[in-house]
């Protein structure tokens, strides 16, 4: 009962999603919408739980004295006050249960989670997403030797679309005349990107697309079976 | 007392910022302090987000203002409550049901939405008439498309083995899908080093005032 009822749910939901692409009238029409807005209610407690769950395992290392626990209270803490001066004072559109706190927004110049959000939120995650500019520089180093035909393509392509599009790649090749004016480097990059990367995205997209829709198949029908946990 | 606070913004904004650039000497408690805190604030964020911008007026505002209307949002708000059932170990088998409705409606939504815009659309727009539209690098961009496409389908193709012509075919789909993987990640660095660009003119921008903003 524990597995056969939520497998039913699983291939009901799904035949009648599917059916109603084909017949969009009364029930399935309806029956999807409405389908569909609970989907998007039970994947927002779905989120909540994935919060929580990082609270408990948290909580988990800290209790247990595991490597490094008391870098995990300050995620514990962290998370508290983000969560809390969100539902205190709300966001920027949105009043909290005690309002909109006017007091702290006329001290500190906008709401606290707005201000916590601008200040230390965009600032840690902007740092974090450009430090990765270092480590792709090194993995470039890495990547771009070119020892066979494919590691070369990979590097000219990368290279001709960095230079086309900067005004580096413009200067160079700004003086050609009127009839190579195929060869200036922002048309290169331009004619990378609009063929041969389109051509390439394509076929990855249309491989995916097969594997995804054999594997929502497979779910439908009940032979994959793995998100219910166990075996 | 607000121009006090918007200082106060900038150095904690620069504090972090150089506390997550640390990282770049060797990993230092500094550094996992700002990445504890970047952990804990953005799953915060989320938190604070999904109760906001999608259970506020996708179940609760519908059930306090017209709950005769809306009565049958239970349902989901019921299902909800289920899955997060699955925090205690006795009865997380609970939480199956909502997600056999979640991964059920998933897949037939993705069933459908990948065979239109990655299979039929993307096919559609291969199907053309690459002589046509342009002039003689046109003709040749469109030819590289559909042969790139064709070759980089067949290149996915692991139920033969890849040996003679075939092999031949794939090995083409192969060179299309570096030149592929080659632009994208050009593009992927420069995004990166935009980025660090702007960290780079909010140091000395915003905090320092060397330059202009």
């Amino acid at each position: 009962m524990k597995r056969k009822i939520p497998l039913l749910i699983t291939f009901l939901v799904g035949v009648i999603i599917i059916i109603s692409e084909f017949i969009p009238h009364k029930p399935f029409g309806q029956i999807s919408g409405e389908l569909e807005k609970w989907y998007l209610i039970i994947a927002g407690f779905a989120i909540i739980l994935g919060q929580l769950s990082l609270f408990k395992v948290n909580l988990f290392k800290i209790r247990h004295r595991q490597k490094n626990w008391q870098f995990f209270i300050l995620t514990l803490l962290s998370f508290i006050l983000m969560v809390s001066i969100g539902i205190f004072w709300g966001t920027e559109n949105h009043p909290g249960i005690f309002g909109n706190g006017e007091t702290i927004s006329n001290t500190i110049g906008t709401k606290p989670f707005d201000y916590l959000f601008d200040n230390v939120y965009q600032n840690l995650q902007a740092t974090m997403f450009s430090l990765l500019a270092f480590f792709i520089a090194s993995a470039a180093y890495r990547a771009f030797i070119a020892r066979t035909l494919e590691s070369s393509l990979l590097l000219v392509a990368a290279i001709l679309v960095m230079l086309g599009n900067t005004s580096l790649g413009s200067a160079l090749t700004g003086w050609l005349p009127e009839s190579l004016k195929f060869l200036h480097l922002p048309r290169i990059s331009e004619f990378i990107m609009k063929y041969p990367t389109t051509a390439g995205q394509r076929a990855i997209m249309i491989g995916a697309a097969f594997g995804i829709i054999g594997s929502s198949l497979r779910i439908i029908l009940g032979i994959e079976r793995s998100y219910l946990g166990g075996k | 007392m607000e121009h006090f606070f918007s200082v106060l913004g900038i150095w904690l904004g620069v504090l972090f910022t150089f506390a997550i650039f640390s990282f770049l000497y060797k990993d230092n408690p500094v550094y996992k302090v700002a990445e504890q805190i970047f952990v804990g604030l953005s799953a915060g964020y989320w938190f604070v987000y999904t109760i906001y911008f999608i259970l506020i007026p996708n179940l609760f505002d519908p059930l306090i203002n017209d709950f005769a209307g809306n009565w049958i949002k239970l349902i989901p708000a019921v299902l909800g409550i289920m899955m997060l059932m699955r925090l205690m170990p006795k009865t997380g088998w609970v939480s199956r049901f909502p997600i056999a409705l979640v991964i059920g409606t998933t897949s037939g939504v993705f069933f459908l939405r990948y065979l239109k815009s990655d299979v039929i659309n993307q096919l559609t727009a291969t199907m053309m008439n690459p002589f046509t539209g342009g002039d003689w690098v046109v003709i040749i961009g469109q030819i590289m498309l559909i042969v790139g496409t064709l070759t980089g389908v067949i290149y996915f193709y692991f139920s033969k083995k890849h040996e003679g012509a075939f092999g031949a075919t794939a090995k083409v789909g192969i060179y299309f899908l570096m030149i592929s993987f080659g632009a994208a990640f050009g593009y992927t660095a420069m995004a990166r080093i935009s980025l660090l660009i702007g960290r780079l003119q909010f140091l000395l921008g915003d905090w320092l005032g060397i330059i202009s903003p």
